[in-house]
């Protein structure tokens, strides 16, 4: 009965993860793994050897790379903010944190355009430096606009989970620790960093992997001058119908990130919350 | 002093977030049609704007998507989380590890591949396979803000109530719901987000008639349209709005709980 | 929270309603098109005279995202405004559908100079909607040039300032062009040359843009851009310090037409849209909002002078010396592979 009864409450989940991910993963299999010759669709690595080769593997290491950057920027700039909301700081929290979503329900494209008006060459930054005197400066089109395009778009996604585990630290462990004498470096380092690496992790996910395939922003923040494997990816199915190609790039791609989650999730020893 | 370098900290990172939502707001006053230049004051997109079917017709459709595929996957994703969680550990990894697929996939593969999908089963694109698509991508989100809460609850006081004779049913209700609310909040928020904001995986998914904001945007030639400016300023001073109400509110609870 | 619960399905339903409201007997004509490529009143007149016919207007951003969906499947159009290669492309993948001229004797308003092109020789598929050509456009207080030509583009003195387009064909095309090629060439040595020029004009380069490019132009952010003539006419009206130069060694001459796909459901309203679209005053108010160049020979009489002697209509001998993007067929691939290797080399 009690086997009956978990085996209905998961049904719609394993619905949907065989009829929507799975499904739709070998899918992409299919495409990847085969070629066209003439009218016979055939079993092929073709794919996968046209990946390999030293242009394409130097954008995705750009990718990976750029990427982890802006990773790294979002968790050391995201994890004060986390702290500072689940401190004592301030009353309202659940409202400070919908001011922190707040901007994500604005159109992605239209905020990235919006930094384009302020960040151009004439845009309003460079305008106001040049009224004080600094002179104007380039800021688009190289890796550095990709990175704080990066670092804009996804700094919510580093706050929420680190805030979320920050808050379950229950206040009395820190309070025993602060009678214990530790101060609030101890009580940092040894208490509130390590109960928050779940959110850590959740957060560097959510912030690594969409940035290792975006394409928007490498068009937009990047001037269209520096390429990512998104680009690549999105090219193969929106303007080449090389969906082949397209599909075994993903699944490159897919690889790659999975491997470097794991090694990332490798550095705790906390296996219920990781995600892998 | 620490209180005042975090909160300075604090709204440095918030202004940071707002800046380009300010240069929005300025723009939709623009009454040149391009963002390259500043032709003076003028209202004339929002008037526009409400002469613009397609584009009402675009917040509808987002809107309600958003809240539908927010409620659906919150609720699916949070039973199952609790499903996983009474799980064997063997069990629970493997479905998580294929849970978590389309966040390792990029958008766009995503999108095609469930448009692979609905094509293959003969569906006609269009409102329900965009709902689904948006209930796809977002459910394993709610399980990953539900689940990390499950880990922390105290199962004592849920067993204590079996106990006491509870359903299991009142007894999560009752007890364990409560107490994993804040990661079934923040996934019902992310998944509105993400569904609000993702263009790639809806434009896959949409068929003839049904377009959301994003897509709107992104199919527009000219650059960017300024009716489009005029509307996110008007969703943005909505959500300021509702903010305000639910703050006053709350600063109204708080004086009642002190009497 | 149960408040909010409340009130999240009130807000559901009232939405619901309000989308679902629509009449249902009226027939629904889904119309696809370019973004910004046509005046939208021009709808509403079309529905105030045909009041049984509700137009749903969508639009996309370029030929190969709308042939991206099309070929999807899963959702019907009834009229696409696609360009001459892309018709080619869609007659010979069997997704278009033979037009009943009877229906559309606003078609004898068409120019014969657009009729019979090799995308449709025999004018069976598709009505012409507009045309234009592909050139530079330049900002005339920062750039000094007497004769544009392609290579223009490639002098080594215009560092960092030129915005190309991210477009494969387009920017291909005007390389070949430059090389004294076909903009049609499908010979791997000239394409493979074509590569190397371009990855060699780097630094010239501003940025590579789509439709953005417009907005950057207006605010003075770059000297040139390779643009389309339409666009340019939008540019320049916003920016008078813009000008437009079409390359004296040729340049691409395209025409965007109207057509009907296989699976469309109302076939005749499709028509009936085509043949409204093909009346004097509609074709003008077209013309005069999108800045494009019209075939309509009863538009153009209207248009004004200057604009009938502006680069939106240029010289026969300019048109004769440009060529139109031919469909590919079996060479695409070679052009997709040149281009991904080009953009992975950037």
């Amino acid at each position: 009965m009690k086997k009956l009864g978990k085996a209905v409450v998961l049904f719609p989940f394993v619905l949907w993860m065989v009829l929507l991910i799975l499904v739709p993963l070998a899918l992409i299999a299919y495409y990847a793994f085969t070629k066209s010759d003439g009218n016979i669709l055939q079993f092929s690595f073709e794919n996968f050897k046209s990946f390999i080769r030293p242009d394409l593997l130097l954008v995705l290491a750009r990718s990976l790379k750029l990427s982890l950057i802006a990773t790294a920027i979002c968790l050391f700039a995201g994890y004060p903010v986390a702290m500072i909301l689940a401190g004592n700081t301030f009353k309202k929290k659940a409202l400070l944190l919908v001011l922190f979503i707040a901007p994500m329900w604005m159109n992605f494209l239209l905020r990235t355009y919006a930094w384009l008006t302020l960040l151009e060459g004439t845009g309003v930054i460079n305008t106001i430096l040049d009224a004080l005197g600094l002179g104007t400066h380039t800021f688009l089109g190289n890796e550095n606009a990709v990175v704080f395009g990066m670092v804009y778009n996804l700094l919510p996604y580093m706050i929420f989970p680190i805030y979320s585990s920050i808050c379950k630290i229950s206040p009395n462990i820190l309070e025993a620790a602060e009678d214990l004498g530790s101060n609030a470096y101890t009580r940092f380092t040894r208490i509130i960093l390590p109960l928050s690496i779940p959110g850590v992790l959740s957060g560097i996910t959510m912030v690594f992997v969409p940035g290792v395939t975006t394409f928007v922003i490498s068009q937009f923040l990047g001037s269209g001058n520096v390429i990512l494997i998104g680009d690549i990816i999105e090219q193969q199915f929106t303007r080449a119908s090389n969906w082949g190609f397209g599909a075994a790039i993903s699944i490159v791609v897919m690889i790659v990130v999975f491997i470097c989650m794991w090694i990332i999730n490798r550095f705790t020893d906390e296996p219920e919350v990781t995600m892998l | 002093m620490k209180k005042f370098f975090s909160k300075a900290y604090f709204y440095i990172v918030l202004l940071f977030l707002y800046l380009p939502i300010l240069t929005l707001v300025i723009f939709s006053f623009n009454s040149a049609k391009s963002r390259g230049r500043w032709g003076g004051f003028s209202t004339v997109w929002y008037q526009r704007l409400f002469h613009n079917s397609s584009m009402m017709d675009a917040l509808v459709t987002t809107v309600i998507v958003a809240l539908l595929a927010a409620v659906i996957s919150t609720v699916i994703g949070t039973i199952s989380a609790i499903a996983l969680h009474n799980s064997s550990e063997k069990f629970r990894k493997t479905m998580l590890n294929i849970t978590y697929i389309p966040m390792m996939n990029s958008d766009i593969v995503t999108g095609v591949s469930l448009m692979m999908l609905f094509t293959f089963l003969r569906f006609r694109l269009g409102f329900t396979t965009l709902l689904i698509s948006h209930i796809t991508f977002c459910i394993p989100y709610v399980i990953l803000s539900v689940l990390p809460k499950l880990y922390g609850i105290n199962r004592s006081v849920y067993e204590a109530a079996l106990d006491l004779g509870a359903t299991p049913l009142t007894a999560y209700s009752k007890i364990i719901i409560p107490d994993i609310m804040p990661g079934i909040i923040s996934g019902f928020l992310m998944s509105l987000t993400l569904s609000i904001d993702d263009f790639v995986i809806s434009f896959f998914n949409t068929g003839a008639g049904v377009q959301n904001i994003s897509i709107l945007v992104y199919s527009s030639k000219t650059g960017v349209n300024p009716e489009n400016y005029a509307l996110s300023s008007l969703m943005f001073a909505a959500v300021i709005i509702l903010l305000l109400v639910m703050n006053l509110r709350s600063n109204h609870d708080q004086r009642r709980n002190v009497k | 929270m149960k408040k909010l619960a409340i009130l999240l399905s009130i807000v559901l339903v009232a939405l619901s309603l309000s989308a679902c409201g629509g009449n249902s007997d009226r027939i629904t004509l889904n119309v696809y098109n370019w973004g910004e490529y046509i005046d939208e009143s021009v709808l509403d007149d079309f529905e105030a005279k045909y009041p049984n016919i509700k137009i749903n207007y969508e639009t996309y951003a370029d030929n190969e995202t709308m042939y991206t969906k099309l070929k999807g499947g899963g959702s019907s159009y009834d009229v696409l405004i696609p360009s001459d290669y892309m018709i080619a492309r869609l007659i010979d993948e069997d997704l278009l559908q033979k037009l009943n001229f009877d229906n559309i004797p606003n078609y004898s308003y068409i120019d014969d100079k657009y009729k019979g092109w090799s995308y449709d020789p025999e004018n069976e598929y598709s009505v012409p909607y507009m045309w234009g050509t592909l050139g530079i456009l330049y900002d005339k207080t920062k750039v000094s040039e007497k004769d544009f030509t392609w290579n223009t583009l490639f002098d080594p003195k215009y560092e960092r300032s030129v915005l190309m387009k991210n477009d494969m064909r387009d920017t291909l095309g005007l390389t070949l062009k430059s090389l004294g090629y076909s903009m049609n060439s499908t010979s791997e040595k000239e394409l493979k040359e074509a590569k190397e020029k371009l990855i060699a004009q780097k630094p010239n380069v501003a940025g590579r843009v789509n439709d953005e490019g417009m907005d950057k132009m207006i605010a003075g952010e770059a000297p040139m851009a390779v643009m389309y003539s339409g666009d340019a006419a939008y540019c320049i009206s916003e920016n008078p310090d813009l000008d437009f130069a079409i390359p004296s060694d040729g340049t691409n001459y395209f025409v965007d037409a109207m057509v009907i796909p296989k699976n469309a459901e109302h076939k005749e309203e499709a028509e009936l849209f085509i043949n409204f679209m093909c009346e004097t005053e509609t074709a003008l108010k077209n013309a005069l909002e999108i800045g494009y160049s019209t075939p309509h020979t009863g538009a153009y009489e209207e248009l004004p002078e200057k604009t009938k002697k502006s680069f939106q209509y240029p010289d026969d001998a300019i048109l004769e010396s440009a060529e139109v993007y031919s469909y590919l067929k079996d060479k695409t691939d070679l052009y997709d592979k040149i281009w991904t290797d080009f953009i992975a080399s950037i």
